[in-house]
C-alpha cells in the first residue's frame, strides 16, 4: 500500500519502500566471507527496520518537519530563565571548522594544542567574569553543573571530617532540577519561603540554618525575576552556620558584566553557556554547564581541566586533582558547545560582557512599563524587573475565566512564542517573561501589542483563547490521552 | 462543592479510610483530592504484605502536570491493592469512593482512625484552605 | 555593539518608558559595594572576522594526523545533508518543546528518533537521549535499582570488560547514592567476561549485571550466555552496545531467553563528528514495563482537538520540574541537535546502508591487525572475535611507542596502560570505514620504522 508522499504529515517510516537507497551514503556492500570471524550465534538474524527512502526524500521530510518549529531565528522567544537570545552564526561556523570536528576527544596533547589554548582562555574569562577562582568546563548541562557544584559541598565537608551535614537549603520558588541535584548527592532538601516581596524569608532562613546545614542553592536575581537585596546576609548567615552557598547561574545573564557571584558570597557556581553566552538550544540540548568554584573548592573540581606549563598547554586529571570529584562523562564535555561560547566571549569582549547585563535589563524593564500600562498585572509591582519578571492573570483567570496558559496559546496565533507559564508555582496564573538583549524595540512593541490585542479577546470573546492555537499545524493536543495510552514507537 | 462521605474518616492528607467488619479497611483519595489533581494517569500502588505505619508513603497518583504522595492513614499490612488503576487510572476520579479505592489494609490499631478526621472536620479543613 | 540592536533613540525611549534617567539606575536595588569592577582580566572584544581566523588558525594547528583511535569515540563518514539540516535555525534555536503546538518539528523527530533507536536495539521503547554513553550508564544502573524492586542490596555487577571512562563516571555520579560497583574480572586470554567469573558472585544479591558488546577491547562476549545467567539470579541485565555495530551483531532486546532490560550506548558512531568528546548524545531503551523508571525526556504520539495526530512531551511526572526531589534523574535536557543528526544519518543510511558501514569497519580493522601483527614481536593480544577494534601487544611500552608514532603523523591508538599497568604494551587500535588501505599501509610502515630505532 503506498501512501501519497506530498502529505506533510507522515513519519520517515511511512515514506519508506521497500529496496530504495540513498545510494551516495554508504560504502559498498562487502562480501559475505570478510565477515566470517563474527559467530553466527551473534549475528543480527534480521536487518534493522530503518526507513528506506532517498537523500532528496530525507532531507524534504526534515527541512519540512523544522518549519513546524518556533525558533529565534523565527520569533520573538521571551521564555523567562532560558534567556533565549541571538545565536550568532559565526560561532557556529568557527565551531565546526574541520579541524575541531575532526579531533577525537583522546588525541594526544601534541596534536591538541589549538583546541586546549580555547579552552584555557575560556576558563580565564568565565572565572573573570563570575569572580571565581577556579573553573572547570566538563558538566554536559545546567544539571550537571548543579550536581557538580553540590557534589563538591559534599566533598569539602567530608574532607574536613565535618559530620552531619546533611541537608540542603532551597528558596521555594527555585527551579526543580535543584532539589533533584540535592537528593542525587545523597542530601536532604528543606525549602525556605519566600516573602511577598520576592525576597528570601530571612528570619525563616536563620531558623532553618544549623549544624545539619551544608549549603543553600540559591539563583539570584531569584526565578521571581528580581534580585536578591539581603544576599549579604543570607551569606553570613549560612557561612555562620557552616554552610557553603551555591549560585544557579541560570539568570547570570542579568548582571554579567554587573555584579559577580564570587563578590556576592558564593561558594560555587554553575553558568549555563546555551544562556549567557548565547550558545544554542538545539530544541532542548546540547548544553553546558561549567562550574566554578571559590579557593577552597578547588581541589575538588571535576576533571578534566585545562593547564598550562609555560607555553604548552595540557588536560590535568585525578593525578593532578587527588580530591576531585572525578569524571561526569566519557570525556570532557560538550566541546563543540564550549568553542561556541569561546567564539562569543572573544566578540563581546570585555565592553561588550558589561552590555549584556545592562541592555537585557533594560529590555525588561521597558517590556514591564508597557505590559503593565497596557493592562497586565505585575507580580512585584514595586521592584525593578531583572532581565526577566513575572506577570499574574490571576484576575483574568477569576474574572474572565481564562488561564495564564490560554494567554500562552494565543500567543502562538500571534506568531510570538509564548513565555514560561506557571513557574514559580508559587505566583498563581504567571508569565515568566525574559525579552534579552538581543530584540529591538519594534520587536518587544510588537509584543505588547499581542498581549494587549489578547486581553480584549479575553474580554469580548473567551472562546478565541480557550480554543487557541488556530494557527499551528495541531490545535491543542490530549495529554492525558498521551499518558494513559503510551504511544512512543512507531509500529507498522 | 465537592462530595464528603460522612461514613468514612479523612487523612489531612486527603486519603479516606472505610473500615469493614472483618477489622480491614479500604483507602483511598477523596473527591476533593481527585478533582484538585485533575485527570489521573497513573497510580503507583503499594505491594501486597507490604507493612506500612500510619503516615508512611504509600503510593502515588500521577496527572499530566502533577504527581502527589499517597501517605498510609492508618498502620498496618497491605492486603490487597486495586488491580484495576494499573489500566484504568481513571476509575480514581469517576468514582474516588467506590470503584477508585487505592488499597485495602489489615488495620493494626483501631484507635487510629479516632485520630483522622470525621466528615465535619475534613469539611472545615477544605473551607480553611480555600 | 555586538548583537544589541539598539540606538540611542532606542535607549532614550525605552529609559522615558520606564521613568529612569540612565540604565544605571535599573541596578538601584544592588548593593553597591558588590557592583563589579573593571573586569581586566578580559580582553577587548574582536570582529567575526579576527575571531573566525584565530580559531580557524587554532583548528588547522591539530589537524591532519592520521587516526586509528577508537576507545569510544569513532570517526564515520557523515552524509553532508546530516548537519546542513541538523543546523537549520529551526532546529539550531528552538527551546525545549514545552509549547507542543509550536515545536511538532522537534517532537516528531524525538518520537522518530525513539522508533529507530528501539529497533535498532530490539527493545520496546526509548527516550529522546541523555548526555552521552558514560552519563547513560550512570542512569542506567539508578535505574535498574529502581526497577528490580526485589533487590535490595544496593549492588551492581560491573565488568573489567567495560570502557574504564564509562566506570569511573558512573562511580563518581552514583557514589553519593549508596550505590557499589561490584567488579567481575576479565579472561586474559580471550579478552571477554567468562561465565567463571561470574561464579565468584553467585549466590549474593545483585539488582543487575552490565553487559558491553562489543567490550571496551573490541571483543565479543558471550551476551546470551551472560544474559541467561543474570535473569536466573534475579537480576537486570543492563546492555551496553555499539549502535553501529547492531547493524551486524544480535539486538540486546535478542539476548538470551528474555533479552536485554535497559540498553544505553554512545550515540556519536550515528552521524555526530568526533568534535573532541562532544557534544554526543547517550541513547536508551528499555522494556516497555519499566519505562516509568526510564529518565530523561520522552515523547509520545496522542492526538489534537479536531482528532488529527500530533506529538508531546509525556511521562513528565516523572521530571524534576514536577517531582522535583523525587524525580528519577535532575536531568531537564536532551542532546536535541546532535540526536536530530543522528535520526537524519540512519533515515540517510537505511537498514543496508548502515550494515555496509559496520561490516566495513569489521573488514578494515582485521586488515589493520594482519598487517600491524605481521611486523616481529606485534601480536593480538586476545583470541575472542571482535568487531571494529582489537588489542595488539607491542614488544615495547605503549607510552613509548605511540608518541613516536604520533610525531610522525599517526595517532596510533589508545594505551592501555594507562588503566591497567599489566597492559602497558598493549594498544587498542580501531579502523573505520574512512581507512583506506593506504592509511593502513602508512601506519605499519611508520610502526615497522618506530620499532626498528628504538630497537637500534
Amino acid at each position: 500500500m503506498s501512501t501519497p508522499d506530498t502529505r506533510d504529515d507522515l513519519l520517515i517510516f511511512e515514506r519508506s519502500h521497500a529496496g530504495r537507497r540513498a545510494m551516495a551514503q554508504a560504502p559498498k556492500a562487502l562480501p559475505a566471507e570478510r565477515l566470517a570471524a563474527i559467530p553466527d550465534s551473534l549475528r543480527r538474524r534480521a536487518r534493522p527496520a530503518l526507513p528506506e527512502v532517498s537523500e532528496l526524500q530525507v532531507v524534504r521530510h526534515y527541512t519540512n518537519l523544522s518549519s513546524k518549529n518556533f525558533a529565534i531565528d523565527k520569533q520573538f522567544y521571551p521564555l523567562g530563565s532560558c534567556t533565549m537570545k541571538y545565536n550568532p552564526r559565526g560561532a557556529n561556523r568557527a565551531a565546526m571548522l574541520p579541524g575541531f570536528l575532526g579531533r577525537h576527544p583522546l588525541a594526544p596533547e601534541s596534536h591538541s594544542q589549538g583546541y586546549l589554548a580555547c579552552l584555557y582562555e575560556l576558563q580565564e574569562f568565565l572565572k573573570e567574569v563570575t569572580g571565581m577562582k577556579g573553573v572547570s568546563l566538563t558538566p554536559m548541562a545546567g544539571a550537571q553543573g548543579e550536581f557538580a557544584g553540590v557534589a563538591m559541598i559534599r566533598a569539602y565537608h567530608e574532607a574536613r571530617n565535618d559530620q552531619g551535614r546533611t541537608e540542603i537549603l532551597i528558596p521555594e520558588a527555585a527551579h526543580g532540577t535543584n532539589p533533584a541535584t540535592a537528593v542525587m548527592c545523597g542530601y536532604t532538601v528543606r525549602e525556605v519561603p519566600v516573602n511577598r516581596d520576592g525576597d528570601v524569608d530571612l528570619e525563616a532562613l536563620k531558623a532553618a540554618c544549623g549544624p545539619q546545614t551544608a549549603g543553600l542553592m540559591m539563583t539570584n536575581p531569584s526565578t521571581c525575576g528580581v534580585f536578591e537585596r539581603q544576599i549579604d546576609a543570607i551569606a553570613k548567615t549560612v557561612h555562620e552556620a557552616g554552610g557553603l552557598l551555591y549560585y544557579d547561574g541560570a539568570n547570570l545573564n542579568a548582571i554579567l558584566g554587573k555584579v559577580r557571584p564570587g563578590d556576592m558570597g558564593f561558594d560555587v557556581i554553575h553558568m549555563n553557556l546555551h544562556k549567557t553566552f548565547a550558545t544554542p538550544h538545539g530544541g532542548g540540548g546540547p548544553g553546558a554547564g561549567p562550574v566554578g568554584v571559590s579557593e577552597r573548592l578547588k581541589p575538588f573540581l571535576p576533571t578534566p581541566i585545562v593547564g598550562r606549563d609555560g607555553d604548552r598547554y595540557r588536560w590535568l586529571d585525578r593525578n593532578d586533582l587527588p580530591q576531585s570529584i572525578g569524571q561526569l562523562s566519557a570525556f570532557m564535555g560538550n566541546a563543540g558547545v564550549l568553542l561556541r561560547a569561546y567564539f562569543y566571549a572573544r566578540v563581546l569582549g570585555r565592553e561588550g560582557m558589561i552590555r549584556v547585563g545592562e541592555y537585557s535589563t533594560l529590555a525588561a524593564n521597558y517590556l514591564l512599563k508597557r505590559l503593565e500600562a497596557v493592562g497586565c498585572t505585575a507580580a512585584y509591582p514595586e521592584r525593578r524587573a531583572s532581565h526577566e519578571f513575572l506577570l499574574t492573570f490571576a484576575k483574568e483567570a477569576k474574572t474572565l475565566g481564562v488561564s495564564a496558559m490560554d494567554i500562552a496559546k494565543r500567543l502562538l496565533d500571534y506568531n510570538q512564542h509564548a513565555p514560561t507559564t506557571y513557574f514559580p508555582l508559587l505566583v498563581p496564573e504567571c508569565f515568566l517573561i525574559e525579552p534579552t538583549e538581543t530584540e529591538t524595540k519594534e520587536a518587544l512593541d510588537a509584543f505588547v501589542d499581542a498581549m494587549a490585542a489578547i486581553l480584549a479577546e479575553a474580554k469580548n470573546d473567551p472562546e478565541l483563547l480557550k480554543g487557541a492555537p488556530w494557527s499551528q499545524p495541531v490545535r491543542r493536543l490530549d495529554d492525558v490521552k498521551a499518558a494513559r495510552e503510551l504511544d512512543l514507537v512507531w509500529r507498522e | 462543592m465537592s462530595d464528603i462521605r460522612a461514613e468514612l474518616r479523612y487523612a489531612s492528607t486527603h486519603e479516606w479510610v472505610r473500615l469493614e467488619d472483618d477489622g480491614t479497611a479500604y483507602v483511598g483519595i477523596s473527591d476533593h483530592a481527585q478533582d484538585a489533581m485533575g485527570d489521573l494517569v497513573y497510580v503507583e500502588l503499594p505491594e501486597v504484605g507490604q507493612e506500612l505505619e500510619a503516615t508512611d508513603e504509600a503510593g502515588v497518583v500521577e496527572s499530566v502536570k502533577a504527581a502527589s504522595d499517597i501517605y498510609a492513614p492508618v498502620s498496618g499490612e497491605v492486603v490487597a491493592v486495586n488491580e484495576a488503576l494499573e489500566d484504568t487510572p481513571e476509575l480514581v476520579n469517576q468514582d474516588p469512593y467506590g470503584d477508585g479505592w487505592l488499597f485495602r489494609i489489615r488495620v493494626a490499631d483501631t484507635a487510629e482512625l479516632e485520630q483522622l478526621l470525621s466528615a465535619n472536620d475534613y469539611r472545615e479543613q477544605l473551607d480553611s484552605e480555600d | 555593539m555586538p548583537y544589541i540592536p539598539h540606538t540611542p533613540d532606542d535607549v532614550q525611549a525605552m529609559l522615558a518608558a520606564i521613568g529612569a534617567e540612565r540604565i544605571e539606575d535599573l541596578f538601584d536595588e544592588i548593593p553597591e559595594h558588590l557592583k563589579a569592577g573593571r573586569l581586566d582580566a578580559l580582553p577587548e572584544g574582536l570582529s567575526e572576522m579576527e575571531v573566525t581566523a584565530l580559531m580557524a588558525r587554532r583548528a588547522s594547528q591539530d589537524a591532519g594526523a592520521l587516526c586509528f583511535l577508537g576507545a569510544g569515540a569513532y570517526e564515520h563518514h557523515i552524509p553532508a545533508a546530516v548537519w546542513e539540516i541538523a543546523t537549520r535555525g529551526e532546529f539550531y534555536t528552538a527551546y525545549t518543546p514545552y509549547q507542543a503546538e509550536a515545536s511538532q518539528g522537534t517532537l516528531q523527530t524525538i518520537y522518530e528518533f525513539q522508533t529507530l533507536m528501539a529497533r535498532l536495539t530490539g527493545m520496546d521503547v526509548s527516550n529522546a537521549s541523555v548526555y552521552d554513553g558514560a552519563s547513560g550508564l550512570s542512569e542506567a544502573v539508578l535505574m535498574a535499582l529502581r526497577a528490580n524492586r526485589k533487590s535490595k542490596s544496593g549492588r551492581v555487577l560491573m565488568p573489567q570488560a567495560v570502557n574504564p571512562r564509562y566506570r569511573q563516571a558512573v562511580q563518581d555520579i552514583c557514589v553519593n547514592q549508596g550505590v557499589e560497583l561490584v567488579s567481575v574480572s576479565l579472561d586474559r586470554d580471550s579478552g571477554t567476561t567468562l561465565p567463571a567469573a561470574l561464579s565468584a558472585h553467585e549466590g549474593e544479591d545483585y539488582a543487575a549485571l552490565v553487559i558491553a558488546q562489543p567490550n571496551f577491547f573490541g571483543c565479543l562476549e558471550d551476551v546470551h550466555a551472560l544474559t541467561d545467567w543474570a535473569h536466573a539470579r534475579g537480576m537486570l541485565v543492563i546492555a551496553v552496545v555499539n549502535p553501529t555495530a547492531l547493524a551486524l551483531l544480535t539486538p540486546p532486546g535478542e539476548w538470551g531467553t528474555e533479552g536485554a532490560d535497559i540498553v544505553v550506548g554512545e550515540g556519536q558512531p550515528l552521524g555526530v563528528p568526533l568534535s573532541s568528546g562532544g557534544p554526543y548524545f547517550g541513547f536508551m531503551c528499555c522494556k516497555q514495563k519499566h519505562v516509568r523508571q526510564m529518565p530523561g525526556r520522552i515523547i509520545g504520539r496522542t492526538v489534537d482537538l479536531e482528532g488529527r495526530p500530533g506529538f508531546t512531551l509525556t511521562l513528565q511526572a516523572r521530571e524534576q520540574h514536577i517531582r522535583r526531589s523525587k524525580a528519577t534523574s535532575n536531568i531537564c535536557t536532551n542532546q536535541g541537535l546532535a540526536m536530530t543528526a543522528a535520526t537524519i544519518y540512519m533515515s540517510l543510511l537505511g537498514p543496508e546502508g548502515l550494515e555496509n558501514v559496520a561490516a566495513h569497519c569489521h573488514a578494515n580493522t582485521r586488515d589493520l591487525v594482519a598487517a600491524l601483527t605481521a611486523l616481529d614481536g606485534v601480536s593480538e593480544a586476545f583470541t575472542a572475535p571482535t568487531f571494529h577494534e582489537a588489542v595488539l601487544r607491542l614488544p615495547r611500552p605503549a607510552a613509548e611507542v605511540l608518541p613516536a608514532l604520533a610525531a610522525r603523523g599517526i595517532i596510533g591508538g589508545y594505551d592501555l596502560g594507562r588503566d591497567d599497568p599489566a597492559l602497558a604494551d598493549c594498544v587498542l587500535v580501531c579502523a573505520t570505514e574512512t581507512r583506506t588501505a593506504e592509511d593502513i599501509s602508512a601506519y605499519a610502515a611508520a610502526l615497522a620504522a618506530v620499532l626498528a630505532e628504538e630497537a637500534a
